[in-house]
């Protein structure tokens, strides 16, 4: 199939939910979610592949969406971090950052979330070097990495090695 | 920030991306993982008149062991070598795969692509050319198989022709008593490598090394293929004094630029302590220890 047009066809899954949008091919991942969707919680922090705030999970994996054209996603299924919380309750790793105080500002805590996800669902018991490599591709610009891994080690049962 | 307009091509297999390619001439680009292509799309530093999108393609993510080779589909992300158990068995691919960036980009970005883009600063090409790999190509001309040393030219520069694409990444599977090593040095996760070390060697027996490999990588507008260290190695007894002496070799033949990661002394100084590090790694996974390295960072 070889299709050149000025706007696409892009059909994805978010958060559960199919979606059918038409597109302008050159349109970022995070900006389709953002502004089409409406789904503000992803954020847009650096814009250069560098800070991690735009963290979403594509086919269960963790990328950055301000550095994935939309029609790369096309097929895929997406959750935002509006698709952690289930029936009005946040889910273990929200539990676990709002314990530790894993946030100051809160700029950065929905990609936070996300590669936390990510990593857990691959290494449900992580060293504490699994831990700040897992999170490696996300920044904190208020520095508060510590609570970040305790409240990363508190999602994991608080495993401690 | 928000690319230029370019019309999209969604590449069915790579046959017909390579005619579309010849199709829409050169200023139509290649999308394979986007970390580095779709940054300077957005920075406007890359304006392609069209996108032959390979995201699609089946069949060209896969990691299969085949007459003696390891087999790596051009389109194969960086995660999945890093979670093979193939590619575990040839431990410097993972040393490298598991390091690349961040866990995102390695999620997204492919192993085609980051030959194919020959950045001086990417991880795979010292990696590959110290296995001594292979890339196959296909284009208007059918398939070719090109060794890597030779697949990358210059800087950003490879011998693909313009409608050519690569297919495959081919690491002929070492044989016994063969083990290397990647270490690659970064300020933090997400960045390039401010240097990079890969050393392969072939022992007789726990001292006595038949043949190395050393190429450095970030110190050279292609990988450095560092002769003099690994004729330090070859036919040698490995003593702290060989060991040395391969790492001062190796220090020698950097060429690096300054820039913001380090000034031109400081990079060779790094490069001799990757390099020594990395050889360290490669001797004791030769004698049959279980050895974890890879890109260091602060904060890792």
């Amino acid at each position: 199939m070889s299709a050149a047009s000025s706007r696409v066809r892009l059909r994805i899954t978010v958060n559960g939910t199919p979606r059918e949008l038409e597109i302008e091919p050159r349109r970022l991942l995070v900006e389709v979610l953002r502004e089409d969707l409406d789904l503000t919680g992803t954020h847009i922090g650096c814009d250069t592949t560098f800070c991690g705030a735009c963290t979403v999970l594509l086919n269960g994996r963790n990328i950055k969406s301000c550095t994935v054209l939309a029609v790369q996603a096309d097929g895929g299924e997406v959750t935002t971090v509006e698709g952690l919380e289930k029936e009005g309750k946040l889910d273990p790793v929200q539990e676990a950052f709002a314990d530790c105080h894993g946030l100051q500002c809160g700029y950065c805590t929905p990609g936070f979330l996300m590669s936390t996800h990510a990593l857990l669902a691959r290494n449900p018991h992580p060293t504490a070097e699994q831990i700040r490599k897992g999170v490696a591709g996300n920044t904190c610009r208020c520095t508060g990495y510590q609570n970040i891994f305790k409240a990363v080690r508190a999602a994991a049962g608080g495993a401690e090695k | 920030m928000i690319p230029h307009p370019f019309e999209y091509h969604r590449a069915g297999s790579l046959e017909e991306a390579s005619r579309l390619l010849g199709e829409l001439g050169e200023d139509a680009k290649v999308l394979a993982g986007g970390q580095s292509l779709i940054p300077l799309m957005k920075l406007r530093l890359a304006r392609p008149s069209s996108l032959v999108d390979l995201n699609h393609v089946p069949r060209t993510a896969y990691i299969e062991q085949r007459d003696g080779h390891l087999r790596i589909g051009a389109m194969t992300r960086h995660a999945a070598i890093e979670e093979s158990p193939a590619a575990a068995r040839i431990p410097i691919l993972h040393d490298c795969a598991g390091g690349i960036a961040d866990a995102q980009v390695r999620n997204m970005g492919t192993i085609g692509g980051s030959v194919a883009e020959a950045d001086p600063h990417g991880d795979w090409a010292p990696v590959l050319m110290a296995l001594g790999a292979e890339v196959e190509t296909i284009g208007p001309g059918g398939a070719r198989t090109v060794p890597i040393s030779q697949f990358i030219t210059d800087a950003f520069t490879t011998v693909l022709g313009p409608a050519e694409l690569v297919r495959e990444v081919r690491v002929p599977a070492p044989g016994e008593r063969c083990a290397g090593a990647f270490i690659a040095f970064k300020r933090c996760a997400p960045v390039y490598p401010t240097a990079s070390a890969a050393v392969q060697v072939r022992m007789l027996d726990e001292d006595f090394c038949e043949d190395a490999s050393v190429v450095l990588g970030c110190v050279g507008l292609t990988p450095v293929v560092a002769g003099e260290a690994a004729a330090a190695l070859r036919g040698q007894a490995i003593t702290p004094h060989a060991i040395e002496r391969a790492a001062e070799a190796a220090m020698a033949a950097a060429d690096p630029q300054p820039d913001l990661r380090g000034s031109v002394d400081y990079k060779r100084l790094l490069v001799r302590v990757l390099a020594r590090r990395a050889l360290l790694a490669a001797l004791a996974r030769a004698r049959g220890e279980s050895v974890e390295v890879s890109h260091e960072y602060v904060g890792r």
